[in-house]
């Protein structure tokens, strides 16, 4: 008991220090690059939070969702809503009335209660569109996840108070280097975390054979629904700080492109890894962006091309992935002495 | 109940089209048990190549029905070869992988493929050319059926027609049924699985190919994006009726028509995208293996 408490206090102190590290950062990266880099920057952000969410349902459950995209869509368009129609004009009024550090802090406190809301929901969807699951294997589920968040993105496209077809305009750009951030460590500790505990391993144990997980009293249905809210949880958390990035958003934004991208990145890193996600999200936010010089040294846009062939070369030279089953800590030499059993 | 009668009328001969692409999708996925999302790309393909060989032989211009036969052969062929070129490349070293690495292939392949035609056929819709003059045989009331109705869903019978014959009247269609049900007790009995394979991926993207001259025919702006939802619903068809089923893919695509048909017509068209993916989950929670698949005792 108590080795396990100083565990916990060792991970809340780490919490703890890399928020104040991403505070200081907050004030000066942004300084530091030009925006075009910064934007890159916060992409890569939410396409890890995307990626390191997705791994735990296909990676470390192997549920296969393709509905990762729907999502992102609740959690963007419900935390929108919210920060457009009630904590939008609340600020506003404050700013009036009381500009200065409570208008800052009222206006930060919001914002994560916008994103929290945005992740809750996507969540609840996440456990409706994972009761399916119990019924449903492999290809199946994949495709009605995928029908799920095609739905999803249909009923939004329908919705005129998000501003339907036209997308959404006005959302307060709230977003910034420090809540995404925060939101990545949120996401990728509470994964390591995972992977070393009973809730990881049982996970594992059902990705690798369901019925001798049963057999061992795992209760894969409880399991596989967690996955799915977790998984959903974040997702909607990355779609909402995207929608607060860019100030907008459009039902389009969220086809199953989106959730493809998704399942890229989950199987580029390697099936289970979240290092490898991580790596994998990077890699697929940057390339395109690399590739741009390319476009103007050829004059077509052989960008997107390029990168379908890179995608294919990787699965026919490496299919494991990046990373295949492993994490950082078993790849940096110094790190494997004080990897815990 | 006129209007109905049109709604029904459209809703096949759009169901008959989304069946050849159907057929494609359960023929690949009983094989290899893949989720072949390229099959799509291929159906936008063979619209293309239509579109192209009626320019280059100067048939754009000269409505016949010689015409169109040669036009959907053609591109029949040509997209046959696509079709097995990328089963020789892409999938078949990656036969022994894990599924999903497979279906990622696949997604790359789709993508390719769609980016591909963007390069080279230009992101802008094209219009394609009338290869048969369009007429209307007969108007009840407020009823028309034009020749081209006739033409779809004729051409779609009578190529299923021909499948159906492959699959269970042919030595090479038997070897099909042999290599989904065991790929390694089908090659102990001396059946090419490999051979068989890229026969499969043959006959699919011609049947799709031939769907995309078909809808090329019907609704003429095509581009290179057509085949993504299409590609899906066609699939989403598939499943409906049952994976692996011929005629589940046929009953699944015309009710995945009709029900769109009626969509569009009663309610509003913006939901026809979500009104394919509603009816599949409808279906597969009551019946998780469609209408006509088989239930598989699960080995432990």
């Amino acid at each position: 008991m108590f080795k396990r408490s100083r565990s916990f206090l060792k991970q809340i102190g780490l919490f703890i220090a890399i928020c104040a590290v991403l505070l200081a950062g907050n004030s000066t990266i942004p300084t530091l690059l030009n925006p075009y880099i910064f934007m890159i920057l916060i992409y890569c952000g939410v396409n890890i939070i995307m990626g390191v969410s997705l791994n735990v349902i296909n990676g470390l459950c192997g549920e296969f969702s393709m509905g990762h995209a729907g999502f992102m869509a609740i959690g963007a368009y419900v935390s929108a809503f919210f920060s457009f129609y009630t904590f939008g004009p609340f600020i506003d009024e404050l700013t009036a009335t009381h500009p200065g550090m409570t208008m800052m802090l009222t206006k930060q406190i919001l914002f994560l209660a916008a994103i929290v809301l945005g992740g809750i929901s996507a969540a609840i969807v996440g456990y409706i569109v994972g009761l399916p699951s119990l019924r449903l294997r492999g290809d199946y589920l994949g495709i009605v996840t995928l029908g799920f968040g095609e739905i999803i993105r249909v009923v939004i496209l329908n919705l005129e108070v998000v501003g339907g077809a036209r997308g959404f305009a006005g959302i307060p750009a709230w977003s910034n280097f420090f809540w995404v951030f925060f939101f990545v460590i949120a996401a990728v500790m509470t994964s390591f975390r995972m992977l070393k505990s009973y809730q990881g391993r049982a996970l594992l144990a059902i990705r690798e054979d369901e019925i001798a997980a049963e057999s061992i009293g795992i209760n894969i249905t409880a399991y596989k629904v967690k996955a799915f809210i977790y998984g959903a949880f974040f997702a909607g958390t990355a779609g909402a700080l995207l929608g607060h990035f860019i100030a907008y958003l459009n039902p389009a934004t969220f086809t199953f492109i989106k959730s493809f991208e998704a399942i890229i990145i989950v199987v580029l890193g390697g099936m289970g890894s979240v290092t490898g996600a991580i790596v994998a999200a990077i890699i697929t936010t940057i390339l395109p962006e690399a590739l741009r010089p390319l476009q103007e040294f050829t004059k077509i846009d052989f960008r997107m091309v390029i990168y379908p062939l890179l995608l294919l070369t990787l699965m026919l030279t490496r299919p494991q992935g990046l990373f295949g089953h492993k994490e950082y800590y078993d790849v940096i030499p110094f790190l494997k002495r004080k990897k815990r059993a | 109940m006129e209007e109905f009668l049109q709604h029904i009328i459209n809703g096949i001969s759009l169901g008959s089209i989304y069946g050849l692409v159907a057929l494609g999708y359960t023929m690949v996925y009983g094989i290899l048990k893949l989720i072949n999302f390229a099959h799509g790309d291929i159906y936008m393909l063979g619209a293309f190549f239509g579109f192209y060989f009626a320019g280059w032989l100067g048939l754009a211009h000269s409505p016949s029905l010689v015409t169109l036969i040669i036009i959907l052969s053609l591109a029949m062929a040509a997209a046959a070869i696509v079709g097995a070129t990328i089963e020789r490349l892409a999938y078949r070293p990656l036969r022994k992988m894990p599924r999903l690495n497979l279906l990622i292939t696949a997604i790359g392949v789709s993508l390719f493929l769609e980016n591909g035609g963007q390069i080279l056929f230009g992101a802008d819709p094209k219009f394609f050319p009338e290869l048969i003059q369009r007429r209307v045989l007969f108007t009840l009331g407020n009823i028309s059926i034009s020749n081209y109705q006739i033409i779809v869903i004729s051409v779609s019978l009578g190529l299923m027609v021909v499948l159906q014959h492959i699959i269970f009247r042919t030595k090479v269609g038997k070897a099909m049924q042999a290599v989904s049900f065991s790929h390694e007790n089908a090659s102990l009995m001396g059946i090419n699985t490999d051979r068989i394979i890229a026969f499969t991926f043959i006959l699919g993207s011609a049947l799709a190919a031939a769907g995309g001259v078909l809808v090329g025919l019907s609704y003429p702006r095509i581009d290179p994006m057509m085949g993504l939802l299409f590609g899906l619903k066609a699939f989403v068809a598939a499943v409906l009726g049952g994976i692996g089923s011929i005629p589940g893919a046929i009953v699944g695509a015309l009710i995945m028509g009709l029900s769109e048909e009626m969509v569009v017509g009663y309610l509003a068209s913006t939901y026809r995208d979500a009104l394919a993916f509603f009816l599949l989950i409808v279906i597969l929670i009551i019946r998780p293996t469609g209408i006509f698949g088989q239930k598989t005792a699960e080995k432990v």
